[in-house]
């Protein structure tokens, strides 16, 4: 079976007239349809990159220099022009940001956010359809007074009322690809349990793909089916979530998962640019790169 | 400062910027011995020459008795520099003043201090010193006093705005809890946080102070004949248009050349400088 | 409680309604301190302002009498006094230009440079914000490059300057506009606004509107360019940082159309904070309105101030200042609402959910 995304060898350097700054050296990752996949390491990793890569973000800015291949479907997102690259956002793919409440637009009604996202699917929605959509996809976050949301602003509303509203907006489309960049980071840690076991909930209900983007492998635990360990724009390690938990193999790894509950100091260890742990393939646990 | 030079000379607007004022205030300084006819610079006539235009004896024309424009405008910007310089060595240390004090004090210092800054600033700013060019004698001194008078607010405003901001800062907190006293913590502390919004709006207002000084000017406010000025000498030529164009445009252009240099300049700066808009 | 305190208790509950009580509040103390500095100002003038009402040969009795009438014999906080129990009864004294009440003189001339100042404001928001958009929309790249030039070009220049060169390039060498003036000599329109283009409107004569209109479009233009470049560039700056937000962010990762991200996504948070100084520009525009009213010879308040100006005619210059501060004070608090009717922070300060 074709996975649904493959990424081959991914390079990427950000270049001005003076330097040339190197940030992917060549990452190689799969999610299979429907399948949940983590990308965990440090901020400045090159994990977030990756994810507007996917997305065909990045591929328009003028000082991103991108090599490899992502390859979405059959198609590769790299060799796509423009416009087929817009196509696929908010349609087959859709993401979910960090900080819900400045995610949203703070000058316009919830409501009139969420049609737009509606009608990136079907431009020609009316307003009762959007509307009865709409209801249902709140109802389906489980959000008590879904007529009451609509018509409020973001900033009116608590950061997980905003999750939840964002979590709708992403899979009212019913994406196969869900780009779920550090979500809920930005909130308290009990809301932030509660919104993602009901996006897993969700996801698994619709066969959405998702690759979560995050710093902190203890969630990714409960969440993912397989994990890839991200380190100064390589990957690591990689397997499945159970293997990679039982017997992490890289010396980042093991770093990464014993920093977690810490508080004070950085605690990941520093590994020298040019030496052999850096520089060897990744440690698989099995499975497809 | 060298630093600050090579920088600005990376960007052509900024280089475009320094190239124009350093010849605009070159031109100011020698004008005694580069312009072509100094004695123009006063009352004197000439009507075997007057009012013709650009010839290679006077190459923006002569006016309507004989003297040559271009020197005249040479002469013109040493006013109108001076003038300029004599209002920002007056307006921003006392707006900075007022500003730093009822932004850090707080208080009814506070409150007293921005209502009359409101006052001020709620006359529009021409009409303002147009009021008061209105009741004084028409000088150089006295437009210089008007113009201080309107500008003055603008550097409280800045300045309390941003010494409000800075107040909240963690450094300022700092400073308070190892006891410093207010003196201290307002000019060692936060003025120096202040400087390059100063810096760079007083560069952006050396053109503005000669628009306004040169408006006060073409309304019959400012400095008068036979000193030459660029406002007014726009003002007389206006009534000769369209025959007489040179009467009117060299003056105009010679003010727009000055001013878009500082201008460029002062942009230039925001940027170096990482001051907001 | 009673039912009528509980309607005033909603009203004041309103938050817009809130936001202009207070705006009138501060309005009010601060047009008390601006007829304060115009006394002042006023009062700084050498020389008996009772003389110079009267000229050089008047008879010392009559000088006396009218300072005695003019209460400039009394202490100056109570000639502070009668200016203001005078100014509340609309009373601004005598006019010895037109010889006529400051008054009289102000209804007749504040019209034409609202309906100057007004045209120049619509030039200024239609140009400069579509201006603004275009360059953050191309940040970087030689539309922003452009209107950068434009708008630093335009602010260069002092408005009497860009009045005279249009003057010549399109009234003289190319005569597409007339030269000065409201109107042509031979319209007779009844004045009802005072506002020559809604005054031809309601006439029903279109032919005279069209004079009229094509008189008030080169001044307007001369008297909006330093502000049309300044609201472009504010515009831009505020875009580019709105640029920079999350929710960009995610509405580039939704697909929307760049054209409409700008226009839409980007536009109305960043318009929020240029309104301000959009207000800021009206008010440099009611000042340069004299120098370029001075150039068409176009019949407004600001030729009269100047008129008035160089005769020293004290009631006539305080009563103009009085009123272009008051026409100020009211834009900007139409502006404040605005803005405040825009920023549904402001207009819902409760929580949904809370």
């Amino acid at each position: 079976m074709t996975p649904l995304l493959a990424i081959n060898s991914l390079t990427l350097a950000f270049k001005n007239l003076f330097q040339h700054t190197p940030v992917l050296h060549g990452i190689s990752l799969s999610i299979a349809k429907g399948e949940k996949v983590a990308l965990v390491g440090e901020s400045g990793s090159g994990k977030s990159v990756t994810a507007r890569i996917i997305l065909g973000l990045l591929q328009e800015t003028a000082t991103a220099e991108i090599g490899g291949e992502v390859w979405f479907e059959g198609r590769d997102i790299n060799a796509m022009r423009k416009a087929e690259r817009a196509a696929l956002r908010g349609t087959d793919m859709s993401m979910i940001f960090q900080d819900p409440t400045s995610s949203l637009n703070p000058t316009y009604t919830i409501r009139s956010q969420f049609v737009e996202v509606l009608r990136r699917r079907t431009a020609d929605l009316s307003r009762g359809d959007c509307d009865e959509r709409m209801i249902s996809l709140l109802e389906e976050v489980r959000i008590p007074d879904p007529l009451r949301v609509l018509e409020a602003y973001p900033f009116q509303l608590s950061g997980g009322m905003n999750q939840r509203v964002m979590i709708a907006m992403a899979l009212a489309n019913r994406p196969k690809l869900l780009l779920a960049d550090e979500p809920g980071t930005a909130l308290d840690v009990s809301v932030q349990a509660q919104t993602l076991s009901l996006m897993h909930h969700l996801v698994d209900n619709h066969q959405t793909a998702v690759l979560f983007i995050s710093h902190n492998l203890g969630v990714m635990r409960e969440f993912a089916d397989r994990v890839y360990v991200i380190y100064r724009g390589r990957i690591v390690e990689y397997g499945s979530t159970g293997s990679l938990f039982a017997g992490p193999l890289h010396p980042y790894t093991q770093a990464l998962m014993a920093a977690v509950p810490r508080i004070t100091g950085s605690g990941l260890p520093d590994l020298p640019e040019i030496s052999d742990t850096f520089l060897a393939p990744p440690v698989s646990h099995g499975g497809t790169l | 400062m060298i630093r600050t030079l090579r920088i600005v000379g990376q960007n052509p607007l900024s280089l475009l910027g320094l190239i124009l004022v350093a010849l605009v205030v070159l031109a100011a300084a020698l004008a005694p011995w580069i312009s072509p006819f100094p004695s123009h610079n006063g009352a004197v006539v000439d009507f075997v020459y007057a009012n013709q235009g650009p010839t290679a004896r006077n190459w923006m024309g002569t006016d309507l008795v004989g003297r040559d424009i271009l020197s005249r405008i040479l002469y013109a910007y040493q006013i109108s520099l001076f003038l300029s310089l004599v209002v920002l060595a007056i307006a921003p240390p006392v707006g900075t003043l007022v500003g730093l004090l009822a932004g850090y004090m707080g208080g009814w210092v506070e409150t007293i201090l921005m209502r009359i800054v409101d006052v001020f600033l709620s006359i529009p700013p021409l009409v303002l010193a147009i009021a008061m060019m209105g009741v004084l004698e028409p000088t150089l001194t006295n437009a210089m006093l008007a113009v201080t008078v309107m500008w003055w607010p603008w550097y409280a405003r800045l300045v309390y705005s941003l010494a409000r901001s800075e107040r909240e800062e963690g450094y300022v907190l700092a400073a308070e809890v190892i006891g410093a006293s207010t003196a201290h913590i307002t000019f060692r502390e936060i003025l120096p946080n202040c400087l390059p919004a100063i810096i760079t709006k007083m560069t952006l207002d050396m053109g503005f102070v000669i628009i306004i000084a040169s408006s006060l000017s073409f309304l019959g406010l400012g400095v008068q004949p036979p000193t030459p000025d660029l406002g007014s000498m726009v003002a007389e030529g206006a009534r000769y248009l369209p025959d007489s164009w040179w009467l009117t445009v060299f003056p105009g252009l010679a003010i727009l050349v000055a001013v878009f240099g500082f201008n460029l300049l002062g942009d230039g700066l925001r940027d170096l400088l990482g001051v907001d808009e | 409680m009673r039912p009528g305190s509980f309607l005033g208790q909603h009203i004041l509950n309103s938050p817009l309604i809130r936001l202009l009580l207070q705006r009138l509040g501060i309005s009010f103390i601060v047009l008390i301190g601006v007829s304060m500095l115009i006394f002042v100002i006023a009062r700084v003038i050498p020389g008996d302002p009772a003389r110079i009402a009267l000229g050089p040969n008047a008879a010392p009795e009559q000088v006396a009498s009218l300072r005695a009438a003019m209460h400039l014999d009394d202490p100056i906080v109570v000639q502070y006094g009668f200016f203001v129990l005078d100014v509340t009864r609309g009373d601004l004294g005598k006019s010895l230009y037109t010889n006529r009440p400051v008054t009289v003189d102000i209804v007749q001339f504040l019209p034409a440079t609202l309906e100057l100042v007004f045209a120049a404001g619509i030039i200024m928001v239609g140009l400069g914000l579509p201006l603004g958009i275009l360059a953050a929309r191309y940040h970087g790249r030689w539309p922003d490059n452009a209107v950068r030039i434009f708008a630093l070009l335009t602010v260069s220049a002092p408005s009497f300057v860009w009045a005279v060169i249009l003057m010549l390039l399109f009234a003289f060498y190319l005569p597409l506009f007339p030269i000065a003036g409201r109107i042509s000599d031979i319209y007779e329109i009844d004045r009802v606004t005072g506002f020559m283009t809604i005054d031809t409107l309601i006439a029903g004569n279109l032919v005279a509107f069209q004079d009229a209109f094509s008189h008030l479009v080169l001044p307007a233009v001369a008297l909006s360019l330093s502000g049309i470049g300044q609201a472009a560039r504010l515009t831009r700056a505020n875009m580019v940082e709105t640029y920079e937000k999350p929710f960009i962010e995610m509405a580039q990762a939704y697909g929307f159309f760049p054209s409409r991200i700008a226009r839409i996504y980007v536009f109305k948070p960043s318009l929020i904070p240029s309104l301000t100084i959009i207000g800021l520009d009206f008010a440099a525009m009611l000042g340069n309105a004299f120098l370029v009213e001075a150039v068409f010879a176009w019949p407004g308040l600001s030729r009269y101030g100047v008129a008035v100006i160089l005769r020293k005619d004290l009631n006539a210059i305080m009563g103009t200042v009085l009123v272009i501060a008051i026409t100020f004070l009211i834009v900007n608090i139409l502006v404040d609402l605005l803005i405040a009717f825009l920023n549904p922070r402001i207009r819902y300060s409760t929580r949904v959910d809370a």
